[in-house]
């Protein structure tokens, strides 16, 4: 297990190399002088130099993707073209905002996702399945901007039940905060719920059709216990994978649903970086993400063997 | 002759009832590209500047209002699904394509194998969104820039699934069989390999559509995305956002399109994985 966990581990390496080098040769793959396309379109030959000479744009590529590399290691990411503050500031500043909306959203989708997935299976085929399965799909298919907008345009303006927009601290109190993110987190977990719904049923019926399940009903288990403990607990590997793998879903979600609800938060950040062509930003911020993404990833692994104790890594 | 017509009429009948998500979807597909395609017929000029009909709610000379330039909703709308469609196709078509080069290399070759698969563990690592918008932010902002910008990060989810099929029939007595017989690599690939690959990747394909139908559309509101001069439905929300309480319409209309099209592509989806995969059907 110890060793698996570490071989695991060591398997970021590589795939964090790859990140690094793509994001880094993002800047340098664009067409023309990448210190000209930082400066922008109106851009004196001189500042372009002096970009050029700041950024180390004057070296032998290899040599800047060492020390950007580096220094990113060290976990220096620079410090932003545009307001000269260090990138890992700026997504300080703004990562508080970004973790309260990816989080409620998370809880509140999983919760909701895992009850209806489980409700469906438990009566596959029944009216209560179809409605959870065609919410799946429709889930799937609505973007999160609209379904954002429907929200705010009824929700907010029309019965004003709900503030429109904007982000309150967890430090001015918990209902503040909360308020705001509630219609963030059902915009951006709308898909997320589909997404983990269909997975929960279909993991369900597999396990609900084995022999162990008819033996404990023969028992005499009751429903609940026997759906969640003897059911849902042996389900729930292919759960707990997809709601790693979508994690991307609402890392891409999130940089949207920021917009939508002008929440100061690093999707925010990164979407004004690009428009800046602020590329320590860009690529400090997609780091971090992928990153993120990676982490989570590995922790789904490593939880594989507490779900499953079958599980055995050799 | 007939003869044959009931008999046909009995089969369409019974496809209708063990496929209807496939057939509801791929009509709702149908008609909106003729939509599209007659677009120049049933609309007007889509990009037409008309300042007197500012903010028009819908009537019977804009179906469905302007917007706050005075352009006809409704039109930008029908030449909007152009640009979806195109888009959701294009970056289909071309992910499938790259994607199933590289997974047929990597699953037949396993020194490529290693390497190939740690470059796309890599870019799936990238938010995808993120990757198209600093695409399209350094190449200039075209349709076809965000084609590419689209394609790029699906490529790794098509070359994991060729990937796997490949590895699950490679060692199979019949491709066993082939080999030893002297069969080149290139022939034995494409006449034994490639063909267990073709029925998964037309379902991927259409999941691949409907998601570069939504990440085109998400470019376009984020304002990284097509030109904002061309219509599409991102660009019409993008530019309407601030009218929202006193012109929904010009939401709402993108919208809701967006959302039906996403869903006939997904419901064709998913009525082509019943058909050519009854295994999954039962469950999902």
């Amino acid at each position: 297990m110890t060793g698996y966990i570490i071989r695991r581990m060591l398997g970021v390496i590589p795939v964090m190399m790859v990140v690094g080098i793509f994001v880094f040769s993002l800047l340098h793959l664009a067409p023309g002088d990448p210190a000209a396309i930082i400066a922008g379109d109106n851009a004196t030959a001189e500042s372009i130099a002096k970009i050029r000479s700041n950024l180390g744009l004057d070296r032998p590529l290899l040599e800047q993707f060492a020390s950007w590399g580096l220094a990113t290691l060290r976990g220096d990411l620079g410090v932003s073209i545009f307001t000269q503050i260090p990138v890992l500031t700026l997504v300080g500043q703004r990562v508080g905002a970004t973790i309260s909306l990816a989080a409620t959203t998370m809880l509140v989708a999983v919760t909701i996702a895992v009850t209806l997935g489980v409700l469906a299976a438990w009566k596959a085929g029944s009216l209560l399945d179809r409605a959870v399965m065609g919410l799946a799909v429709t889930g799937f298919s609505v973007p999160v901007f609209v379904v954002g907008y429907i929200l705010v345009y009824f929700v907010a303006l029309q019965w004003r039940w709900l503030p429109v927009q904007g982000y309150v601290a967890l430090s001015e109190g918990l209902w503040p905060w909360l308020r705001q993110l509630i219609l963030p987190s059902i915009a951006l977990g709308l898909a997320y719920v589909a997404l983990i719904a269909r997975i929960t049923r279909a993991s369900m019926l597999d396990v609900l059709a084995e022999d162990y399940i008819r033996t404990a009903s023969a028992k005499g288990v009751a429903t609940v216990p026997m759906l969640l403990r003897h059911a849902l607990k042996n389900a729930a590997v292919p759960i707990v994978t997809v709601i790693g793998i979508g994690v991307a879903l609402l890392i891409s979600g999130v940089v949207i649903t920021e917009t939508v609800f002008n929440i100061p938060g690093v999707g925010r950040l990164v979407v004004d970086a690009i428009s800046r062509r602020d590329y320590p930003v860009i690529q400090g911020v997609m780091i971090i993400f992928a990153g993120v993404y990676v982490l989570i990833n590995l922790l789904v692994d490593i939880s594989y063997s507490f779900f499953d104790p079958r599980i055995r890594y050799s | 002759m007939t003869q044959d017509t009931p008999a046909t009429g009995a089969a369409v009948r019974d496809f209708l009832r063990r496929h209807p998500t496939m057939v509801i979807g791929a009509s709702m597909l149908l008609f909106i590209t003729l939509a599209a395609l007659l677009a120049p017929w049933i609309a007007r000029d889509p990009i037409l500047l008309e300042p007197v009909n500012r903010l028009k709610p819908p009537s019977a000379d804009f179906w469905l209002g302007t917007d706050s330039l005075g352009r006809d909703v409704y039109a930008r709308m029908v030449y909007g699904a152009r640009i979806s469609l195109l888009v959701g196709l294009s970056v289909a078509v071309i992910s499938i394509l790259c994607g199933s080069v590289i997974g047929l290399l990597a699953g037949y070759f396993s020194k490529v194998d290693a390497v190939v698969m740690r470059l796309m563990d890599g870019i799936m690592a990238i938010p995808s969104i993120l990757l198209a918008i600093a695409l399209v932010a350094l190449l200039g902002s075209s349709v076809q820039v965000v084609i590419i910008a689209i394609a790029i990060p699906e490529i790794p989810r098509v070359t994991r699934l060729v990937r796997a099929v490949v590895l699950s029939v490679r060692d199979l007595p019949y491709v066993e069989a082939a080999r030893s017989n002297g069969t080149r690599v290139a022939k034995l690939l494409r006449r034994h390999v490639l063909p267990s690959t073709v029925a998964p990747l037309i379902v991927q394909a259409t999941y691949i559509c409907a998601s570069a139908i939504l990440t085109e559309a998400g470019l376009s509101f984020l304002g990284a995305g097509t030109p904002p001069e061309i219509p599409t439905w991102g660009n019409m929300i993008a530019s309407s956002r601030v009218f929202l309480q006193i012109a929904p319409w010009t939401i709402f209309a993108p919208g809701i399109c967006l959302a039906l099209v996403v869903l006939a592509v997904n419901l064709l989806g998913d009525g082509l994985r019943d058909r050519l995969d009854p295994r999954i059907s039962r469950r999902m």
